[in-house]
């Protein structure tokens, strides 16, 4: 586990998930997620040699549905939480300049 | 005309309707009725939809008037916890970032619902994003706890556990993700239960952490929970989690079945941060069960204690990539401040989110970043496998374990909001079968010096829900406890 846990670079994490913090919301999440850090180092006691990591509880493997085109949602149902439509698209900030 | 609603259950109430002495509209307008005359004081309900209830109702109506009612269920009002998609209903998930969604489809549990009949009313309050233990991070109300106001009613399917402990209506939908139906079930005083993982369909259940997530139901009883059960369970293809497997008739097991059964009680479930009431009432449960000639043997758990660190590094690293739909673009909140189309996520998320759902989501973006992965998910995927491995253990020996659901009764509102840790620490004796995938139910067992609701928690075996189920039904039918409800 890493040398010092209760040192999240928040600037860091928050870019990586998208999230303007405020100053006051980058100092007190940086404490509080420092002290769940702390107790999380308990996990460094646990002996995991020769232990497979479990995804799910219950193993089931390649699931495919069957390759058969079925209707989906119509496009007024997509569009209608859209925070802004025009012409069937969804209107978004310029992506290129 | 006014029915009297009375706290009854949802098989008294099918009974009822099938017998022509009460209507579905005059059922759904008695819980309405009930809704106007308490919800000021619970906050249970975010929102409900009266003209659509009372459709839903008259149309059970006209299918029993018709010789075609579908089962049980018709005619009986399910509340749904605001996390489960209704189509053409709000689906909030408690948070202002889906404050004005409205879902275009429905849940395939919720499509189990209207096949069997039910009458689908109202979107009930949850911590937002079913992340929480009292309901208090809800973006829109704080709920209360019916049997004494100013405490929670714990969470995060808080609102679903009020309505039915409140008589609002006989049964209703949760989910569960470390705890979230079972310990509002125990703090509400009512019967909720977690299926096995996989036993119940996820499509239309807005994603927290897709590996320990279920849908599961609350009611006054075991049969109510068996009934509403039956509608919802059963593989389906648009989760491809979901288990093909036969399900039982649940409530025909349920009166079948009658033990005695061996049941382990894991030592550590019962050492300190166990409160004093809560410890008599779980040890008086397990002595009636000895009493009837149930074999109880000591088992051992022993990583127990890691598994609060593994949830909140699984869960919250599953969440922050769940959330990361929910981007300002095509259906949430979407901020006016953006000028860029990087700026229009960190300001609409920053908006849309409140203060837990952030902390999970940078948690979990931390411990899957380059570097820290495989100290912290890499390992704590492994201590999974001990947790589970643990279990899997005991139920060579045992059918099923007895234990606390909840270390304390209802505490205060706003009692553990400053410290998130402590909250935390709050579901130890629920989460470890979220990262095992076993079924819990949890079951009224008494109540505390002060009148406060006491819940009794039962591990089953995987996809043995009707054997779990009479385990809890025998105890419930020898006590007396599922007939009391709060004063309101």
């Amino acid at each position: 586990m890493p040398d010092t846990p209760n040192n999240i670079d928040i600037d860091y994490v928050a870019n990586l998930a998208r999230l303007a913090l405020t100053p006051e919301e980058k100092a007190t999440f940086a404490r509080q997620l420092g002290d769940v850090l702390a107790y999380i180092e308990k996990l460094k006691q646990a002996d995991v040699t020769g232990v497979e990591p479990t995804a799910h509880a219950f193993d089931v493997h390649n699931v495919w549905a069957a390759d058969v085109p079925q209707p989906g949602l119509s496009v007024e149902d997509a569009l209608r939480n859209a925070p802004a439509q025009r012409d069937s698209m969804i209107v978004v900030p310029k992506v290129v300049e | 005309m006014s029915f009297a609603l009375a706290f009854q259950t949802a098989a008294q109430l099918s009974d009822q309707l099938a017998a022509r002495q009460v209507s579905a509209v005059e059922l759904a307008q008695a819980c309405l009725a009930q809704v106007r005359a308490t919800d000021d004081r619970i906050n249970a309900f975010l929102s409900f939809d009266e003209p659509d209830i009372l459709a839903q109702a008259r149309e059970s109506d006209a299918r029993r008037a018709a010789g075609q009612p579908r089962g049980p269920l018709d005619g009986v009002p399910v509340g749904m916890k605001d996390v489960i998609a209704v189509r053409n209903q709000p689906l909030t998930c408690g948070s202002r970032m889906l404050e004005k969604f409205v879902s275009p489809y429905d849940a395939t549990a919720t499509l189990g619902l209207k096949r069997a009949g039910a009458v689908l009313f109202g979107r009930l309050n949850m911590d937002e994003f079913a992340m929480g233990s009292s309901t208090e991070n809800s973006a829109f109300k704080t709920t209360s706890n019916p049997w004494d106001t100013a405490r929670i009613p714990g969470g995060s399917s808080g609102g679903s556990a009020a309505a039915v402990a409140a008589g609002q209506v006989p049964v209703s939908l949760g989910s569960d993700t470390g705890g979230s139906i079972r310990q509002p079930a125990s703090l509400c005083g009512i019967v909720g239960l977690k299926p096995t993982y996989g036993l119940i369909s996820r499509y239309g259940l807005a994603a927290y952490a897709s590996s320990l997530d279920q849908i599961g139901p609350f009611g006054r009883t075991v049969e109510d929970v068996a009934l509403v059960l039956q509608s919802i369970a059963g593989h389906d293809d648009k989760d491809s989690t979901s288990f093909r497997i036969e399900i039982p008739d649940y409530s025909a097991e349920l009166k079948k079945r009658r033990g005695p059964w061996k049941l382990g009680v894991p030592k550590e479930y019962f050492g300190e941060g166990l409160a004093p009431e809560v410890r008599a009432s779980v040890e008086q449960a397990i002595a009636w069960y000895r009493s009837q000639g149930c074999e109880i043997r000591e088992v051992s758990l022993p990583h127990t204690e890691y598994a609060i660190a593994v949830y909140y590094i699984i869960a919250t690293a599953e969440a922050s990539s769940n959330l990361a739909r929910y981007d300002g673009i095509r259906y949430t909140h979407r901020s006016p401040k953006a000028t860029d189309a990087i700026d229009i996520y960190h300001h609409s998320r920053a908006e849309g989110f409140g203060p837990e759902v952030k902390r999970r989501i940078i948690l979990g973006t931390y411990v899957l970043s380059s570097g820290y992965y495989d100290a912290y998910y890499g390992r704590a995927q492994k201590v999974r496998t001990l947790i589970r491995q643990d279990f899997l253990d005991a139920f060579r020996e045992v059918d099923a374990l007895l234990a606390p659901t909840s270390p304390t009764v209802a505490f205060k509102k706003g009692e553990k909001t400053a410290n998130p840790l402590e909250m935390y620490l709050a579901d130890i004796f629920t989460i470890s079968l979220n990262l095992a995938g076993l079924p819990g139910v949890s079951v009224p067992c008494g109540f505390s010096p002060s009148g406060l609701p006491i819940g009794l928690q039962i591990v089953g075996q995987p996809f043995k829900e009707a054997e779990l189920l009479s385990i809890a039904h025998a105890y419930e039918q020898a006590h007396d406890h599922h007939t009391k409800h709060p004063a309101l």
